[in-house]
């Protein structure tokens, strides 16, 4: 294949321990452009819709997409995908790193698990050998030392994901682990390997990935590599990466503090990118083809614990587990991040779970005895310590927060529900839409639940107004129909917000590497395809009308900012129902929040648009039809 | 003409491997470049680039002669008269000759500053030596 595919996809039946090869769909993933897309019609086709996410009819996607590994910046990424034991619907999730290009280059494209297996295994790919292997002696193992002791035992060469205790357990926000502190953390995909009993896979190839035209390819990327070295962007990027932000977001008023109570940490100085920086750096570090080396390796060292060594705090886990906890020392936000990282959860989950416990401790919903005899406080690293080893074990009340926030609160109850960070059951990234209301929207209808990879708008609520809604519906859907793209590409996405590296130029990429000829508006096409693809099959699954399930909690429209330069703002409810219906009505979907046939039909989704008739939600007509194009292009600002 | 490293610069990426690549087999595939990189995770959690360093080793081993020096004084890999024995790869001492299935011969470094151009961090630059003088007589 002459087309970024590396030609082969491996299909897994962990309950038996059969592996079959085929040859890689081409059309599948020219119609659906890899990554995500491919994951989301796979996921839609063969899933049952009453199979349970962690039972053995749920499958377990790892996607390498085609852009990966084609020397083209930022090349890194490898998408996972299974229906998410979080939210009940489409999940899928994304790594940098060196895996996904390396599964590539051992002549892979996508795996595909289905079942259950009887003991723990984990798979070995070594070019054409692919093989289970016995993983009793993994089993127990943190994600970081399991990876440590996979490298001594197969190879320094071999690039390896790992699931922790967590993901062993059921935790549901489990998150998968690469390359000592690249995540997949989002919807639980390390709680679905976990469930399949699979702890581990190894790759390592040595295979050339074949491209239409590398020549071209070749002198576009050096190209775009030269051009930017000198951007503005650059050298702050390089030094801080996202920990950046932090101090950025305090000063913004989107900073989230004390359990999304604030957004202004008044010790934001003790947790910033400075401090990360001068405390904590070993050395930066790159995913495959990268430049920018937005990855900070570091260490926490804090007395009376041992010295661990980590990948970051980046800015969401700095937000979500420092300010958000009210940690006074950049040291102990490591150290949690560490811990997370290592139990195998997802650091922007787990610190909105634990931050929710802790307003439950201050509020005393939950007490001394419910923590084996710990306290819960804010800023206490030895609380927090405790409080995960609890909910990666399921130990006592580990158990409800084992669910994450949403289930925690259906078992806590006295209202707690209010200031359970969360939306379809996934915890909020590290912002603070109050003051941000297109972020707040972004929160609300991202298919997989509150995470701002979807749409991130905060340059948009500052440059259009921060007080109205008006007409920012229009702009969140077209950013979740270009941010997913990267996704879709299994590129990162930080180089074209941050380095000005246009939609058009990665298309071009995308056609010399391919030999397709397609347009950014085609992308943005298939992008807006898969996104209602992903929505069809959330109601198919939860069966009630869509709109039922787009609310925050009710602290985003009840509580005002309380300090700070947000001081005394916030959404209201009027508002927020104002951008729901915005929202569908720019999406071509009806006021139930329901995908309409016309809609459907305009995307060649008519066989998703059947299966809604049948359950009695697919959208009423909408009165003078659907907009003909869907979203509003925008370009947010950097910072 | 040599490549510097700067090692605490390097973070890993492989851009240096991908370009060596495609600039000598016209190909991705990291392994098959002319250096390497070593990465040591958890701890110390350092990367370590390697590179040619000229020293001459392969063209002494070579039961071939296939190696020779060019006129800017670098040592070239002659893939007429190789024949993959793999005596340079073993004598190499920073481990940057390197074989692979699809070829007949050695992998090794002909000095075109692919990687140093490409390199953001610096962490390899070309470096061009004074020209050597002859020392003054006292």
């Amino acid at each position: 294949m002459n087309n970024g595919l590396a030609g082969t996809t491996l299909r897994i039946n962990l309950s038996t321990g059969e592996i079959h090869r085929f040859p890689t769909d081409e059309e599948l993933f020219r119609r659906w452009h890899g990554g995500r897309g491919v994951i989301a019609k796979i996921l839609y086709d063969e899933v049952p819709r009453n199979a349970d996410p962690l039972g053995p009819e749920n499958i377990f996607i790892v996607n390498v997409g085609i852009m990966s590994g084609c020397y083209i910046p930022a090349g890194s990424k490898t998408e996972f995908g299974s229906i998410s034991p979080l939210t009940n619907g489409h999940g899928d999730s994304n790594m940098g790193g060196h895996f996904g290009p390396m599964l590539k280059f051992a002549g892979y494209d996508m795996i595909i698990f289905s079942g259950v297996s009887p003991k723990p295994i984990f798979l070995y790919v070594d070019n054409d050998a692919v093989e289970l292997r016995d993983a009793s002696q993994y089993w127990g193992f943190g994600s970081l030392d399991c990876e440590e002791q996979l490298k001594k035992d197969l190879g320094e060469d071999f690039e390896i994901v790992t699931i922790g205790p967590a993901g062993e357990n059921g935790v549901l926000f489990s998150c998968i682990t690469h390359d000592f502190g690249r995540q997949a953390g989002r919807t639980g995909q390390g709680a679905v390997m976990g469930s399949k009993k699979l702890k581990a896979i190894a790759v390592r190839g040595n295979r050339s990935i074949r491209v239409h035209d590398l020549e071209s390819l070749e002198k576009q990327v050096t190209g775009i590599i030269q051009r930017t070295k000198e951007h503005p962007n650059m050298e702050p990027w390089q030094k801080y990466g996202t920990s950046f932000f932090i101090r950025w977001s305090n000063d913004n008023a989107v900073l989230p503090a004390y359990n999304f109570q604030t957004t202004y940490y008044e010790d934001v100085g003790k947790i910033d990118g400075d401090q990360l920086i001068e405390q904590c750096l070993i050395t930066h570090k790159a995913c495959f083809g990268c430049w920018m080396n937005c990855g900070k390796y570091t260490k926490a060292v804090i007395e009376g614990k041992p010295v661990v060594h980590l990948e970051g705090p980046e800015y969401e886990t700095g937000a979500t587990c420092g300010s958000n906890l009210g940690m006074k020392d950049i040291n102990h936000v490591a150290y949690i991040n560490w811990m997370l990282d290592n139990l195998g959860m997802d650091s922007m989950s787990g610190g909105g779970v634990t931050a929710f416990a802790m307003e439950c401790f201050e509020k005393k919903f939950i007490t001394k005895e419910d923590l084996e005899g710990f306290t819960l406080k804010w800023g206490s690293v030895d609380d927090v310590e405790h409080f995960l080893d609890m909910v990666a074990h399921k130990r006592g009340i580990g158990e409800w927060f084992a669910g994450g926030s949403k289930r925690a609160a259906e078992k806590i109850g006295q209202g707690s529900e209010k200031f359970a960070m969360q939306v379809k059951g996934q915890e909020m990234s590290g912002y603070d839409g109050r003051w941000a209301p297109g972020m707040l929207l972004s929160y609300m209808t991202a298919d997989i639940g509150a995470h701002h990879n979807r749409s991130w708008t905060i340059t948009v609520d500052m440059a259009e107004g921060r007080e109205s809604v008006e007409g920012r519906a229009k702009i969140v859907v077209y950013l979740q129909h270009i941010r997913p793209l990267f996704d879709t590409w299994c590129i990162c996405r930080l180089f074209w917000g941050e380095l000005d590296i246009s939609p058009e130029e990665i298309v071009e990429s995308l056609n010399h590497i391919t030999g397709w000829e397609v347009t950014v508006d085609e992308s943005l096409r298939t992008s807006e395809m898969i996104w209602n693809l992903t929505r069809c099959h959330y109601l198919e699954r939860n069966r009630e009308n869509g709109r039922l399930f787009d609310y925050p909690p009710s602290r985003s429209w009840e509580d005002k900012i309380p300090s700070g330069p947000g001081k005394g703002k916030g959404v209201t409810l009027e508002q927020v129902e104002k951008m729901l219906d915005e929202y569908y009505e720019a999406r071509g979907w009806d006021k139930n929040g329901n995908p309409t046939r016309e809609v459907l039909t305009d995307l060649g989704l008519d066989f998703a648009g059947d299966n809604l008739e049948k359950i009695g939600l697919l959208g009423k007509p909408t009165p003078g039809g659907i907009p003909p194009v869907r979203g509003e292009k925008y370009k947010p600002k950097a910072f | 003409m040599r490549i510097k490293v700067n090692r605490d610069n390097c973070t890993g990426c492989r851009l240096c491997l991908q370009i060596c690549a495609i600039e000598h087999f016209f190909e991705i595939n990291p392994k098959k470049a002319a250096l390497r990189i070593e990465a040591k995770f958890p701890d110390p959690g350092k990367f370590r680039p390697f590179v040619c360093t000229q020293c001459g080793k392969c063209a002494e081993v070579c039961p071939e002669d296939a190696v020779y020096q060019n006129e800017a004084g670098g040592y070239i890999v002659d893939q007429e008269k190789c024949t993959n024995c793999g005596d340079c790869v073993v004598a190499c001492p920073v481990g940057v000759i390197c074989q692979h299935p699809d070829l007949g011969y050695v992998i090794k470094c002909d000095f075109c500053m692919e990687c140093t151009r490409i390199c953001n961090t610096k962490a390899l630059v070309e470096w061009k030596r004074k020209p050597v003088t002859a020392k003054k007589e006292a």
